[in-house]
C-alpha cells in the first residue's frame, strides 16, 4: 500500500512537525493565559489609566490578523532591530493574539461574579489583590474555562499559520506528505485525525479543570466521582452544574 | 428598656450630616442628618423605597456619597471638608474606618468557594492580621454561639438559608466590629427559621455593646432590640423616638399609617 509506505517514509518529519505544533500550542497557550489574566484584570479596572493601555493592546491584537502580526515580527522588525528566532516569533504572536481574546473572556467572567460577592469583600475590608485572588477569581475561573477551552483549540489550529515564517510545523509537513500521496490522504485523513485527537485531549483536560472548579464552588460532582470507573447511580452532573451559586442574588 | 447611659465618650459613633444620595436625577436621601451613640441600637423603618437600605450601604461604603458627610467616630468616612472644599478621604483612612464596620446582608453573600470556617477566618487573618490559630478558635466559638458547631467544614451550598445567614452573622462578628449593620437579614428566609435568626441577634444585642443599625420588617424584633426607632419617608427622617413611643403612640401621621398597615397584617 503506497499510502502507508509514504506515511512511514514521512513519519519522522511528521513527528517533528507535530512536536513543533504541540510546543507552540502548549507554550503559547500557557503564556496566552497569563497575558489574558493580566490584560483582563486591567481591562476590568475602574481606573482609566489602568484600563486604557489594556484596551489598546487588546483591540490591536484582536483587530489585526495573526498572519500580519507574524509577518511584521519576522520580516519587518529585523529591518529596525533584532531579528528573532522563528519559534520565538511564533510563540510571541500566538501568545499576544490569543491572550487578547482571552482577556475579554477573563474580564467578562470577572464581571459575571455576582455583585453581592464583591460587596461582601468590601464589608470585610479586603484589599483589591486579596479579594481578586481569594474570592472573585476562583469564582470567575469556573465561568471562564469554557471560553478558554475554545480559544485553546483555536490556538492549536491557528498555530499552523507559522509555516509562513518558515517553521516546519505539522501542517507544513502534511503538505509535504501530500506531494507523494494526495490531498485526500494527507489532509483529510492524517491531518483531520491528528488535529482532532489533540483538540480532544485539550478539551477533555479543560473539562476536568471545569469539573474541579465547579465542585469547589459547591456545584456538581467531584473529580474523583467523574474519574471513577463506576459512575454514580444518579448522573445529575450536567443538571447540577447548571444551577447557580447560592447567595448570588441581585 | 436597655440602658445607654455610659457617656464617657460623647462622640457619636455614626453621624450623618446633610447627607444626600442621588442616582442620576432620582434623589433617594435628602438632607439627612442624625447621630448614633456608641452601643446604641437603632432600627430604621419606613415604606419600601424610603432609603433605609441606602443608609446602611452608605455606612458600609457600598454606595458613593453624592452629598454631605458621614462620620465614623468623628472621622470622615467618604468625604471631608478641606479648605472649604468637599474632597474624598484617602483610601487608607477609609479602609481604617471600614474595618470597624460589619454588615450582614439579606442574601447572606457567603463565599461559595470556601468552607464555613474558611469564610469566617479569611478576613480576620488577612485583613486584621490575626494568627490562623486564634482566628480559627474564635470562629469555632462563634459557630457554637449561632448554633452550628458541627458545620465548620461544610460548604455554604450544603446549608439551608437560615444556616447560611447564621454563618454570615458569625462571619461579621469574627471581625469584632464596633458597628454592625443588619440589612433585612430575615427577608430571604423561610418563615419558620426567622425566629431562630432573630433570637441569635437578640443574644448578640444582650451580650455585647456593639452598635447596631438595623433595617427590618420584623416589628416585634425592632421593638425588643432597639433603643431608638427612626421612621424614614421620602429620604427624610420624619420621626425618631424610643420604640415604645413609636409603636404605641406615634406623633407623625405617616408613621401611624405605615405602622397600622404593617402591623395590621400580623
Amino acid at each position: 500500500m503506497d499510502y502507508l509506505d509514504a506515511l512511514s517514509m514521512h513519519a519522522s518529519r511528521l513527528w517533528e512537525g507535530l512536536l513543533i505544533t504541540l510546543q507552540l500550542t502548549l507554550i503559547s497557550g500557557i503564556l496566552a493565559f497569563i497575558v489574558a489574566v493580566i490584560l483582563g484584570l486591567m481591562a476590568g479596572s475602574t481606573r482609566k489609566l489602568v484600563r486604557f493601555p489594556a484596551r489598546i493592546i487588546i483591540e490591536f491584537f484582536r483587530g489585526t490578523s495573526l498572519l500580519v502580526q507574524l509577518m511584521w515580527l519576522f520580516y519587518v522588525l529585523p529591518l529596525f532591530g533584532p531579528s528573532l528566532d522563528a519559534m520565538l516569533v511564533g510563540i510571541f504572536a500566538l501568545t499576544l493574539n490569543y491572550g487578547a481574546y482571552g482577556a475579554e473572556a477573563v474580564r467578562a467572567s470577572m464581571t459575571s461574579v455576582p455583585q453581592s460577592q464583591w460587596e461582601a469583600t468590601i464589608a470585610l475590608s479586603m484589599s483589591w489583590q486579596h479579594k481578586i485572588r481569594r474570592v472573585i477569581f476562583p469564582q470567575a475561573w469556573a465561568l471562564m474555562l469554557p471560553s478558554l477551552t475554545n480559544l485553546w483549540v483555536h490556538l492549536l489550529k491557528g498555530s499552523s499559520i507559522v509555516y509562513i515564517i518558515g517553521m516546519s510545523e505539522f501542517t507544513f509537513e502534511l503538505l509535504q506528505l501530500r506531494r507523494t500521496t494526495d490531498w485526500f490522504f494527507a489532509l483529510a485523513m492524517v491531518g483531520l485525525i491528528v488535529y482532532f485527537l489533540i483538540a480532544l485531549a485539550l478539551t477533555q483536560l479543560m473539562r476536568l479543570l471545569e469539573v474541579r472548579a465547579k465542585h469547589r464552588l459547591g456545584r456538581g460532582p467531584s473529580l474523583k466521582e467523574i474519574l471513577s470507573p463506576m459512575p454514580p447511580k444518579t448522573p445529575a452532573a450536567d443538571n447540577a452544574s447548571d444551577t447557580h451559586v447560592t447567595g448570588g442574588a441581585r | 428598656m436597655p440602658t445607654n447611659t455610659e457617656h464617657q465618650q460623647t462622640q457619636p459613633v455614626i453621624e450623618f450630616q446633610d447627607v444626600e444620595k442621588r442616582y442620576g436625577n432620582k434623589t433617594v436621601l435628602n438632607d439627612l442628618s442624625f447621630k448614633i451613640e456608641r452601643g446604641e441600637r437603632v432600627t430604621l423603618i419606613g415604606p419600601s423605597g424610603s432609603g433605609k437600605t441606602t443608609v446602611l450601604r452608605l455606612v458600609m461604603t457600598l454606595e458613593e456619597l453624592t452629598g454631605g458627610y458621614v462620620f465614623i467616630d468623628g472621622k470622615p468616612l467618604a468625604y471631608e471638608q478641606r479648605g472649604g472644599k468637599r474632597l474624598p478621604v484617602s483610601k487608607r483612612d477609609q479602609k481604617q474606618l471600614r474595618t470597624r464596620i460589619g454588615m450582614v446582608f439579606q442574601h447572606f453573600n457567603l463565599f461559595p468557594n470556601m468552607t464555613v470556617i474558611e469564610n469566617m477566618i479569611e478576613a480576620p487573618v488577612h485583613v486584621l492580621g490575626k494568627s490562623k490559630a486564634e482566628a480559627t478558635a474564635r470562629a469555632h466559638e462563634l459557630l457554637a454561639q449561632v448554633g452550628l458547631p458541627d458545620k465548620a467544614d461544610a460548604h455554604p451550598s450544603s446549608l439551608s438559608g437560615g444556616q447560611q445567614q447564621r454563618v454570615a452573622i458569625a462571619r461579621a462578628l469574627a471581625m469584632d466590629p464596633e458597628i454592625l449593620l443588619l440589612d433585612e437579614v430575615t427577608s430571604a428566609l423561610d418563615p419558620e427559621v426567622v425566629g431562630d435568626v432573630l433570637q441569635i441577634l437578640r443574644d448578640v444585642a444582650a451580650t455585647t455593646n456593639v452598635t447596631m443599625l438595623i433595617v427590618t420588617h420584623e416589628m416585634s424584633f425592632a421593638r425588643d432590640v432597639s433603643h431608638r426607632v427612626m421612621m424614614l419617608d421620602g429620604g427624610k427622617i420624619i420621626e425618631s423616638d424610643d420604640p415604645e413611643t413609636i409603636f404605641t403612640k406615634p406623633n407623625n401621621e405617616r408613621t401611624q399609617q405605615f405602622l397600622s398597615a404593617v402591623l395590621g397584617n400580623d
